[in-house]
């Protein structure tokens, strides 16, 4: 029909674009490019930053070799920072599997009011996490803390003296001879000051990444929970598994690898965070509460010693390459399944 | 309602209500904050949960709007919204040009290699801002792109594009093959299928991909603050940090306000694709 010439090459091309040894690559192309080039790259000139002296003034350091590396092993700042990434992040995603995992067989069945209560669980996770940080910094303040005045006010209507308080101090009084605890008890009159002192501090900042990642963790959850076909569930009951056997036997199992994945995500969102420690402490009280990030932050950007902040950073890499590995074998798992 | 049901409800309230009550009193504190004054606030003899209003307050009722209209009228922060606005219908729009061919192509058109790379630019979205915003602001810097906005849209497709492309992917796989192979018969190529069928029915899916992609433009901190120091060329999660607070002084019924705003919006976004999210997720990775 068409026989022109002009429109024969065109046909050629049309052609080029069926085949999918070409058109694949065709268009996984641009993307592969972008994200070589803004992170393939940088990751690259990071690990080579972290093997010079230079500064945030100029653009070509020295090689100093293993110096950066070193240099920062040495400093008490950076292993108060490491154990902190550590500590943060193991505590607060323990505390956010088990809630998901709660918070998920709860939410899958429909219910009234399902809508606004997921409403309500949702807003941590799609709150701007810069911002969220700002009303724990209210939540926490040093004089106006809402915290404190629930402890050490009547919470009773009508004057039934009940003060939380004095519970909390009997817990504290049997735990504070454990050697991370350490809070003293609370005293009505001089409150907590949560962010002031470096036990609480870091107690905040592990309770502020649970709440954060906790709604992510559900979805992720429900979304496992929602691709186990009804024919397994439905099949489990015809064989009479119910209630803590069906979900230790049927739901469990189908459900670890991705449970796993949301975990995996967790750890990594957490430790690689800066936002919430920079905003809620900036690593204080006399930087007992840095993490890895923001002590790369404070040499690298703030104190101008590029090579050795890159350094820092590049601690986080070999968990990070862990949790790839783990991630990679999870994730096929979770595909099989 | 059956006793079971009833029962049932029941459970699920006991379970799901603490937990929303914990995950979302932050948001009900700086609501009630936010409409506090002055004599009201800081008065540590009031209440916190309610609002009372002292004789003479120079600020008259509370609850009251002046601190909020504040934000608007003698801060920055409509220009950081507009900002952010911006950065973010920008990334959006590289996102889709690069990611939705990425996702179409890893769903249905790669082999072995293809999967590889598909995990590969998924496995990127691991790789964190905090690691490279060091190297980074080198290159903003050589680029001459200090202190530009345009510094945030080139840098934020970089974990984008990973996201939304793995996403993307999982909503073209639960596209029969069918469709598209009907379309070819009638004679169009791939592409215009790709134009004429496919792009249409995923729409809902595209349109998930935009807001998970907006938010998380809006959700950077790292970046906005390497790279940019000026004030007015501030987005919202830097700019409401770092400039509503002067020195030791902080505005907590404006901080509240200002960030309530934007929290409430997205997660409305969020809760209304949500099921379209979970979607993607199962279509894709966890398949």
């Amino acid at each position: 029909m068409e026989a022109a010439a002009p429109s024969r090459s065109r046909r050629r091309w049309g052609d080029l674009f069926e085949e999918r040894r070409f058109l694949a690559p065709a268009l996984i192309g641009p993307a592969v490019l972008f994200v070589g080039l803004l992170v393939a790259v940088p990751l690259g000139l990071a690990v080579y930053l972290s093997f010079t002296n230079a500064t945030s003034g100029s653009l070509s350091g020295t090689w100093v070799g293993l110096d950066n590396y070193i240099h920062a092993w040495d400093s008490s700042n950076f292993r108060t920072a490491l154990e902190n990434t550590i500590i943060f992040t193991l505590a607060s995603q323990a505390l956010v599997v088990v809630g998901a995992a709660i918070l998920a067989h709860a939410l899958l069945r429909p219910f009234r009011g399902r809508w606004l209560l997921r409403f309500l669980i949702v807003l941590p996770w799609a709150a701007p996490v810069a911002l969220s940080t700002i009303g724990f910094l209210w939540i926490f303040d040093s004089q106006f803390s809402v915290a404190n005045w629930t402890l050490v006010h009547d919470v009773m209507p009508g004057g039934g003296h009940l003060y939380l308080y004095k519970p909390a101090n009997w817990v504290l009084g049997v735990i504070d001879d454990l050697p991370w605890v350490h809070t003293g008890k609370i005293d009505p009159f001089n409150p907590p000051q949560w962010l002031g002192q470096a036990t609480l501090a870091k107690l905040s900042i592990i309770a502020v990444q649970a709440w954060r990642i906790l709604p992510f963790a559900t979805v992720i959850f429900l979304a496992g929970l929602a691709s186990i076909p009804p024919e397994v569930e439905d099949a489990a009951r015809m064989d009479g598994a119910t209630g803590l056997r069906k979900f230790w036997h049927v739901t469990l199992p189908l459900q670890l690898p991705i449970a796993i994945v949301a975990l995996l995500f967790g750890i990594v969102f957490t430790a690689t965070d800066m936002t919430v420690v920079y905003i809620l402490t900036n690593g204080g009280p006399f930087n007992s509460t840095q993490v890895l990030t923001t002590w790369a932050y404070q040499t690298g950007i703030v104190s101008s010693s590029l090579g050795q902040g890159a350094a820092v950073s590049l601690y986080l890499l070999p968990a990070l390459v862990v949790v790839t590995v783990l991630m990679l074998r999870f994730a096929r798992k979770v595909e099989i399944g | 309602m059956t006793w079971s049901a009833i029962r049932s409800h029941g459970i699920s309230y006991l379970i799901v209500g603490p937990f929303a009550i914990v995950l979302a009193f932050p948001f009900y504190w700086m609501l009630t904050t936010a409409l506090k004054t002055n004599g009201d606030l800081y008065n540590l003899a009031n209440v916190p949960f309610k609002f009372t209003t002292t004789r003479g307050d120079p600020e008259g009722q509370s609850p009251t709007l002046r601190h909020v209209t504040f934000i608007f009228h003698h801060t920055q922060y409509v220009r950081w919204l507009e900002n952010t606005a911006f950065v973010g219908a920008m990334v959006v729009v590289i996102t889709l040009v690069v990611a939705v061919p990425a996702g179409y192509a890893l769903a249905r058109l790669s082999g072995q290699l293809g999967q590889s790379v598909g995990v590969g630019i998924f496995l990127t979205y691991l790789v964190p801002p905090t690691l490279l915003f060091l190297p980074l602001s080198r290159v903003i810097s050589k680029l001459g792109l200090e202190d530009r906005l345009w510094s945030l849209v080139l840098v934020y497709p970089s974990f984008t594009i990973p996201f939304s492309g793995w996403l993307l992917m999982g909503f073209f796989r639960t596209i029969p093959v069918e469709l598209e192979d009907a379309a070819r018969i009638d004679g169009c190529s791939r592409l215009k299928a790709l134009w004429r069928v496919i792009f249409p029915i995923s729409l809902p899916g595209i349109l998930t991909v935009v807001i998970f992609t907006f938010s998380l433009c809006v959700n950077d901190f790292v970046y906005a603050i390497s790279f940019i120091s000026n004030s007015t060329n501030r987005t919202l999660s830097v700019g409401v940090p770092t400039d509503l607070i002067r020195g030791d002084v902080f505005f907590w019924q404006s901080l509240m306000a200002a960030t309530l705003i934007p929290s409430i919006l997205l997660a409305l976004l969020y809760n209304s694709f949500l099921n379209r999210f979970i979607e993607g997720l199962t279509g894709g990775a966890f398949r």
